[in-house]
This record gives structure tokens, C-alpha cells and sequence, in this order.
């Protein structure tokens, strides 16, 4: 089947089957490899991407329900923002060392900006609460925390500069 | 011109960039032409033997290419998965060592045990294949736990192997031990399990293999922590190809922990297949597929006993430990319970006489080999376990009779009776760096508001050593190591003064692109932007044995020191001729070379530029380039050390513990980066906690299944299962490592275990409570408050 739909700012037609999970299409079909697969059971959100501005696990989206809809990758996230192609979040997890092998850092990401664009000023609470359902195995998750409650802060700031 | 970021600095990681615009290049990222999708078929049964298997339904499905089975591997004349260690018994016997075949041969003898592989046109192609593929099995009776497997009659894995011992194995001095027992004024006792953990890197295992009939070159692309060891191992003893022709490469792997630094059977597969069908051919593991193929760690059960004075003074320690091997021996499987357990039961103490005794135990369970630690960890957990027994029964202050057996700094270098030499080290230094900083002298005052609020409040120590760095190879060969432990680098100075470094360990996490970075910074005075660090690929970098155990930056940073060395020694030789002076007065500092006593100067990018163009040059005694390679092997192993403390509430009500607060102090030798240090000393820590309260592999007595096969039945630490860490490093200098470097990357996952089952157990000692085996559920310690007869709650 054809489905359209905006993906990181662009128009897109894709063909798809029916069965197909978004992360598969991202990946195989789109070479958007950027958004990691770790699990099979939607626990580990290497996957997270952002569906009309929403975070969802694109391990447990089916490709259909992307028709008309907007979705921003990790791919997408930093195109328009500073010199370096850097999304404040993405800036802020530099910063603090909030990544470490990198496979779990797109979903990470992408949970973070969702988390932080819905709560300017989180707390630390309120971060490690928001991350439940990303996994890193090799930070301890310490400078994430750090990294979001800084990375909301930049957003924040960004926004209200302009 | 870039700023010269050296040692001690903490520039932002170079890798990053990559990382956190989706730019990674992980191998389940790769692409090839005409690539084919596989899918192992995996054993459901624990232990079985294989009656038959009929692919004719399956390679008649739409898009198969192939189906391979063990009697295929047998037919190509393939050898079976290497052991990488020999241990022997006391009498001097080798370790029982029965063929560990690619694909089975005869019996299957774990749940995940690989039977057959379907290659097709798609994934879903080849999974639907497999689902055609009759495997007849004859289901024999299984044995997961190491209690059982020695039971005269438990079920035998292999003919040749009696009661499933590999390996009796023991270490230090039984009849001195003996007679320190017998004038303890005290002994304490503890039985106690280490659980068996899965490591669960977040990138699940993947390999993909070409094969080029045109020049007979194969090519593997695997998530692999040692692409050079993968291609020996298996280019020289599994596939018997010549190992020129097979080039293996990891490209960014994200995590290893150990479960990638293993020669699998995967990647024999994937490769001998990729020729057998002249297409290439890509395997992903799901995450379920990892935990039942991914090699488990620990999982021991071990029985101590501590000989003390009437002061408290350690007299001697006894260790015997059952070690789970699994269905098979894997790369390093046998030496992570004996050689990287025994040596380092003498801890920080100045026990004078240790004896341990390691059953080596085959059971119907995915194998069993290194995890973070490896060996480590389950030393630590027994020594401090068995101190705060002792300090309990004999009413000593924990901290006090750690203080009383602590080897004081001026002490080292520290012959333990175990075999290892502690070059560098102050227990106590850490020990009273710890006390402050977790505010140890206040406990009192948080453990009383806790109380008002119905909770209990627990504080627990850790000291711990690790030998780390591995490894000086006369040495481990001497305890069976097969192959050599040394690391290599190569500096290739490019003609406009960029540096390339060339080196055999691998970066899945640890930061290397930027620590390297930094070191050659230091040594050559080049600006950090101007320096690439390569690895992860056996056709671009000349030899080495990878990343594990805590190595990179000892071993491996070591070569990169020694090549950088030789760089500027020949630097100085074209700087004496086109400086007309004399080598010997040539001087070099900050990516100078001048002649000592003028302003005459030469950078290193002119140096650079004359030995690629040399035409005002020595080429009479010196070869032009400027290109240095240099191999490492270690004079010893280095021995980070330090003091953990950790704090926990538990709620009675529900029995879940809560870590409150962590403190860790830790001696990692030189510094080369303070933030990835930290960042690897939180990691470390998180999972040691992991194993503490919430990861636990459990097996299906009965079935043999394992039960927690999934992230919904495995629970890793998730981010609001933890407070904010206090970590401060405490170094003394390694005395044998050119920059004084111990190494960071497991010391957290070593002192972590103990520290926190110390403090749970201290919150429940009021009931009673001696010991709390790991992990402490809420299940575990709610029915350990209904067993014991619980106060009413504090209203």
C-alpha cells in the first residue's frame, strides 16, 4: 500500500506492507538507520521517535498509521539548529557525557526533547520518571539526567530568544 | 592552528558527533549487494539428542537459498569453537574439554543451542522457512544448577566428563590455611550465591559476511569487542582458512561488556555460509535470541570460612566455589572462575594465607564467561561479605576491622599469598576519602528519620582490588592462557603533521577516539583536532587482542605511548640534520624539536613535511615517512582499588529497597580524562547495583527453560531505580604502565555488589538478619521480613 506523510520537514510516498513496523521502514527501506532497534518487546527505546510532535516507539508502529501524519528522526532533529547541526539536546548530552556506546543515544534523545518541550524546567525526579522507558546499559544514567534537565534549560532559552 | 588538548583534560568526545545525529555505523546498519537474510534455529529443548533433521519442506519454501546443519559443518571438515584458556586440576590433569561445534553435532545441550541456519532472499522469508525445518529431538533429562549437576546421578552432559566437572581446581596454600584455622580465636562462616547475570549490551549480537571468488577474500563485519582474535580463532581453528584472506571488522558496537569479546558461532557460521552461497548474508539477534545465546556471567555458589585473632586479624580464608560453565567451555569460560577469582580473594587485607577451590561445572545453560568484572566482582562479594560477618559476631565496628587487616600504603609493593604482586595502592586513603564524602558520621541522624517514617535504613562498605590490564603473557600463560595478552599501536604521522594512531583495542563505549586523542596530544604536541583514532578492522590495523578487561587504556595506551616515543626519537634525527646540530642535542617539547641552547626550531609538521619530501634528508642512515608501530605486553597486571559505600531505605510494607545514596572512592591510577572516567566509573557502578537488587537469570529447574528470556522478565536498572552518585578517584601511580594508568572500565561493576548487600543486610540486622543472597527483590527481602518476627511498625 501507499502511504504519505511528512518525514523530517520532507513530503513522502512510500509503498509499504500493510505489516510492516515503522522502525523496519525507517531503517531498511528509508536507510534512516539512525533509529536503533535493542529489544522486541518495546521495553529498551532505542526506537523513540516523535509522531505529530508526540514520542512513540517505532518498533511498535505499523507503517500505515504514519499516512498524513509528521515524523521526526534523530535524522531530522538537528536540521535546522546550530553551526554544528546540533539540537540543544543533542548539545547538552555532548556537554555532560550523557552517552557513552551511542545505541541507545537517538531514542534517548528523542525522549528527551519530547519530555523537556512538555515540561520547560523538569526536575530530576521528574527526568528519571520521564526516562522509565528508555534503557542505557552503559552510563548508570547519571550524566543523561544531568544532560536533560541542561538540554531543557537550552530549549527553553532558545525558544525564548527568538 | 587547534588546541593541544593533553592529559588530564576533558575535551567533549570526539565520537559524539556521530553518536547523537543518528550517524553511527553499527553492523545491523550495513548493507551489502544481493545481501541474504539468516536465521539460526535454536534448540527448545535443554538437553536432547538429534534424531533427525528434515529441510526439504523448508528449502522448497519461496526465497530459500540454503540450510545448513551440523552435519553439513561435519561434511566441510570445520573445526569446533576454541577454549582460549587451559586450566588444571591440582594434580596437574587438563580441564575435561569437549567440542563445542558451530552448529550441533549429536546432542543439543542448551535452550539456544544452534541447531541449523536458513538463509533466504528476506528476513521474513528465512524466519518462515524455519518454522518448515523438522528437527526430531529425543528430550533427555537436563540439569541446570551447579548443586545438582554434581550429584552422582544427575544427567551427564558428555560421556567423557564424570558428574559434569571440567575442572577441580584449586589455588594457595591448604595445609598453612588449615593450621591458621586451628588457632583462630574466631571463625565466620557464610554460604552464599552469586547470580547469574546477562549483559545485555543495548545493540543486540549482528554479523554479516562476504565472501570474493575473484581474490578468495572474506570478509565479516561483527559486533565483536576483539576482531583480530575473532579472525585467528576462527580463520585458524574453526574454518581453517588462511588468515590473509579474511579480514574481520567491528565497526562501532554499542556495548560489549564482555558478551562480545567471545568468538561465537555465529560468525563461523555467517562466513563459512556467505562462500557456500556466493551472496553475502546478514544475522541480527533479536533481543530474546541474545538472552538465550549471549555467554551469562557469575553464577556461582560458594561456601567461605574467615580465621580471625581475638583482635580481629585475619588469620586465613577458605573458598570453595561450584562455577557454572554452562553447555560448553567459550573463549575465555574456564579462567573467569579460577585465575580472575582466586588471586583476588586477599582483597585490600593482609590475609597471610588464602586457599581456594573451584569446581568447574557443565550444566544444560547457555555457557557461561566474562561479564564486567569477570571474576572480579564474585572475589569482592565473598571477601566483603564474609569481613561484616565476621564484624557482627565478633562486635567489631565494620569500618574498624576492615582498618585493623587494611595493607598500609607504605606496604607496596604487596606479595599477597595468591600469586599477584599489588604494585601500587592506599586502602585507606579511600577508605577515609569514602567516609567524608558520604557523610558517614551523620548515618545515625538519617537512619532515625527513616525510622520515623516506618523505613529501614542500611549503610554499606566495600573495599576491593582488581587485577586489571590484562595481561603480562608469560605470566597468564603460565596459567593457560593460549594465546598472547599484549596490545599494539601504530602513529602514522601524515606529510602536513596530522597523526593517524592505528590500534588493536576496540572503542563500543569507553571513549578511546578522544582518551587516544589526548595521549598523543600529549606526547607529540599536535592539536587534538588533528589526530583519528582507528580500530575495529584486522585490514586497517596490524594486530591486537582487543578491548576486555580493563586493558584498553593500560595495554593499549601503553603501545600508543611506546609508538609515539619512537616517533619523536626519529623526529629528532631529522631535526639534527636539517638543524645541523647533534642528535644527542636536539630537544623536544610541545611539537618542538630545537637545539638545546638556541632559538633554532623545527615544528613536527615540518619534520613530517622533510620526511615525506626528502630531499634535504639523511637518506643515507634513516628511511623517509614518519610512520612508528610498537607492541606492549605488561610486566605485571595493574590493580586498581577503592571504597564503595552505599546506602538503602527499605520499605517493610512492600519490601522494596531503595539505594538512597552511593558513594565511591576510587584509586584508578593517572587520570587521562575526568569526565569519560566518571562516566565509566557511574556505568560500572549501575550495574553492579543491577546485580545486587534487580538482575537475576533464572533457569526452569525442571525444563531447563530460562524464564527470565525477555527485558519484561530480566529487569536492567532503569534510570529512576537510582539516585545521584558520588564519585571521586583517589589515585596512587601504577608503577610499571608508562603513563602510571590502572585502568576504570570494571572497577564500579566490582565494588558495587558487596557494598549494597552490606547495607541491606545492616537495615535488616535488627530482625536479625545475617545475610541477603543477591538480587533483593521486593519478593526476597518481603518474605524474609514475614520469616522473621518483624516489630510492629513503628506507629
Amino acid at each position: 500500500m501507499q502511504i504519505s506523510f511528512t518525514l523530517n520537514g520532507r513530503p513522502t510516498t512510500v509503498d509499504v506492507a500493510p505489516a510492516t513496523l515503522v522502525s523496519d521502514l525507517l531503517r531498511e527501506q528509508l536507510s534512516l538507520t539512525g533509529t536503533h532497534v535493542g529489544c522486541d518487546t518495546s521495553q529498551c527505546g532505542a526506537c523513540v521517535v516523535h509522531l505529530d510532535g508526540a514520542p512513540v516507539k517505532s518498533c511498535t508502529l505499523l507503517a500505515p498509521s504514519l499516512d498524513g501524519a509528521t515524523l521526526l528522526t534523530i535524522e531530522g532533529l538537528g536540521a535546522t539548529a546550530g553551526s554544528n547541526g546540533l539540537h540543544p539536546m543533542q548539545e547538552a548530552f555532548r556537554e555532560h557525557h550523557g552517552l557513552q556506546c551511542g545505541f541507545c543515544t537517538p531514542g534517548m534523545v528523542m525522549t528527551a526533547t519530547a519530555l523537556a518541550a512538555a515540561n520547560p524546567a523538569p526536575t530530576e525526579a521528574e527526568v528519571r520518571r520521564g526516562l522509565e522507558g528508555n534503557i542505557c546499559r552503559c552510563t548508570g544514567y547519571q550524566n543523561i539526567v544531568i544532560a536533560v534537565m541542561a538540554g531543557a534549560a537550552a530549549m527553553h532559552a532558545t525558544s525564548a530568544g527568538e | 592552528m587547534g588546541q593541544v588538548i593533553g592529559i588530564g583534560a576533558a575535551p567533549k568526545r570526539k565520537e559524539d558527533q556521530r553518536f547523537l545525529t543518528g550517524r553511527g555505523n553499527y553492523v545491523s546498519d550495513i548493507k551489502r549487494p544481493g545481501m541474504t537474510a539468516g536465521v539460526f534455529i535454536r534448540s527448545p529443548h535443554a538437553h536432547a539428542v538429534l534424531r533427525g533433521i528434515d529441510k526439504s519442506a523448508a528449502l522448497a519454501a519461496p526465497g530459500v537459498v540454503a540450510v545448513l546443519t551440523g552435519e553439513d559443518v561435519a561434511a566441510d571438515g570445520l573445526g569446533s569453537l576454541p577454549c582460549g584458556w587451559g586450566i588444571s586440576d591440582a594434580k596437574g590433569v587438563p580441564m575435561k574439554e569437549p567440542p563445542f561445534p558451530m552448529l550441533a553435532q549429536g546432542k543439543v545441550r542448551f535452550v539456544g543451542d544452534m541447531v541449523a541456519f536458513v538463509i533466504a532472499e528476506t528476513l521474513e522469508q528465512a524466519k518462515s522457512a524455519a518454522e518448515l525445518v523438522n528437527v526430531n529431538y529425543e528430550v533427555l533429562p537436563s540439569v541446570v544448577g551447579v548443586l545438582d549437576a554434581v550429584r552422582p546421578d544427575a544427567p551427564q552432559l558428555f560421556d567423557d566428563v564424570p558428574n559434569n566437572v571440567c575442572c577441580d581446581w584449586e589455588l594457595g596454600d591448604k595445609a598453612a590455611v588449615e593450621a591458621a584455622f586451628r588457632k583462630a580465636a574466631h571463625v565466620a562462616k557464610l554460604s552464599l550465591v552469586n547470580n547469574r547475570l546477562i549483559g545485555n549490551p543495548m545493540e543486540p549480537r549482528a554479523a554479516i559476511a562476504e565472501y570474493d571468488p575473484g581474490k578468495g577474500h572474506h570478509t565479516l563485519w561483527t559486533t565483536s569487542q576483539f576482531p583480530h582474535v575473532v579472525r585467528f580463532l576462527m580463520s585458524a581453528l574453526v574454518l581453517k582458512l588462511p588468515e590473509h584472506k579474511v579480514r574481520v571488522v567491528a565497526p562501532d558496537v554499542g556495548g560489549g561488556f564482555g558478551v562480545k569479546q567471545f568468538h561465537y558461532g555465529e560468525e563461523a557460521v555467517v562466513t563459512w555460509a556467505a562462500k557456500r552461497v556466493l551472496r553475502p548474508v546478514k544475522w541480527v539477534a533479536d533481543r530474546s535470541e541474545g538472552y538465550l545465546s549471549d555467554r551469562h556471567g557469575r553464577d556461582h555458589v560458594t561456601e567461605a570460612e574467615l580465621a580471625l585473632d581475638e583482635n580481629g586479624k585475619f588469620l586465613a580464608l577458605r573458598v570453595k566455589t561450584l562455577a557454572n560453565m554452562g553447555g560448553y567451555l567459550s573463549t575465555f569460560g574456564p579462567n573467569i572462575p579460577t585465575n580472575l577469582y582466586a588471586p583476588l580473594l586477599g582483597g585490600v587485607y593482609t590475609t597471610p594465607a588464602i586457599y581456594c577451590n573451584v569446581k568447574v561445572v557443565f550444566t544444560n545453560t547457555v555457557p557461561v564467561d566474562a561479564y564486567r568484572g569477570a571474576g572480579r566482582p564474585e572475589a569482592t562479594f565473598v571477601v566483603e561479605r564474609i569481613v561484616d560477618v565476621a564484624a557482627a559476631e565478633m562486635g567489631i565496628d565494620r569500618v574498624e576491622l576492615r582498618r585493623r587487616n587494611m595493607i598500609p600504603k607504605e606496604a607496596y609493593p604487596y606479595q599477597t599469598p595468591v600469586l599477584v604482586q599489588y604494585d601500587s595502592g592506599d586502602p585507606m586513603g579511600c577508605l577515609d576519602g569514602a567516609l567524608v564524602a558520604a557523610d558517614v558520621k551523620n548515618f545515625g541522624v538519617r537512619k532515625a528519620e527513616s525510622a520515623r517514617n516506618g523505613k529501614f535504613r542500611g549503610l554499606g562498605f566495600s573495599t576491593y582490588v582488581e587485577a586489571c590490564g590484562l595481561a603480562p603473557s608469560r605470566f597468564a600463560g603460565r596459567l593457560g592462557a593460549r594465546g598472547g595478552l599484549y596490545e599494539s599501536a601504530t602513529v602514522r604521522v601524515h606529510p602536513a603533521g596530522q597523526v593517524t594512531v592505528m590500534i588493536g583495542t576496540h572503542n563500543h563505549g569507553q571513549g578511546h577516539e578522544t582518551t587516544f586523542a589526548q595521549i598523543v596530544c600529549e606526547k607529540l604536541g599536535v592539536p587534538f583536532e588533528n589526530v583519528d583514532i582507528v580500530f575495529g578492522d584486522t585490514d586497517r590495523v596490524q594486530f591486537g587482542m582487543g578491548t576486555y578487561g580493563s586493558r584498553s587504556l593500560v595495554v593499549g595506551g601503553a603501545a600508543l605511548s611506546k609508538a609515539a616515543d619512537k616517533v619523536i626519537v626519529k623526529g629528532k634525527k631529522i631535526a639534527a640534520h636539517l638543524l645541523e646540530a647533534s642528535e644527542q642535542d636536539i630537544h623536544f617539547e610541545a611539537g618542538k624539536f630545537s637545539v638545546a641552547g638556541t632559538d633554532r626550531v623545527k615544528t613536527i609538521e615540518e619534520i613530517a613535511g622533510a620526511a615525506y619530501v626528502p630531499h634535504n634528508y639523511p637518506l643515507e642512515i634513516l628511511e623517509p615517512g614518519l610512520e612508528e608501530q610498537a607492541y606492549y605486553d605488561p610486566v605485571n597486571f595493574t590493580y586498581p582499588g577503592g571504597c564503595h559505600i552505599a546506602e538503602v531505605e527499605i520499605d517493610p510494607e512492600t519490601g522494596i529497597v531503595t539505594l538512597v545514596n552511593y558513594t565511591a572512592v576510587d584509586d584508578v591510577g593517572t587520570v587521562i580524562n575526568p569526565m569519560i572516567v566518571e562516566g565509566q566509573l557511574h556505568g560500572g557502578i549501575v550495574q553492579g547495583v543491577g546485580q545486587a537488587l534487580y538482575e537475576n537469570a533464572v533457569y526452569d529447574e525442571s525444563s531447563g527453560q530460562l524464564v527470565s528470556g525477555s527485558l519484561m522478565d530480566y529487569c536492567v536498572p532503569r534510570a529512576d531505580h537510582l539516585p545521584m552518585m558520588k564519585v571521586a578517584t583517589h589515585s596512587t601511580l601504577c608503577t610499571h604502565t608508562p603513563m602510571g594508568v590502572k585502568g576504570c572500565g570494571e572497577v564500579g561493576t566490582i565494588g558495587s555488589p558487596a557494598a549494597v548487600i552490606n547495607a541491606v543486610v545492616d537495615a535488616l540486622a535488627h530482625l536479625g538478619v545475617t545475610h541477603v543472597d543477591m538480587p533483593a527483590t521486593p519478593n526476597r527481602i518481603w518474605r524474609l521480613l514475614q520469616n522473621a518476627s518483624l516489630p510492629v511498625a513503628a506507629e
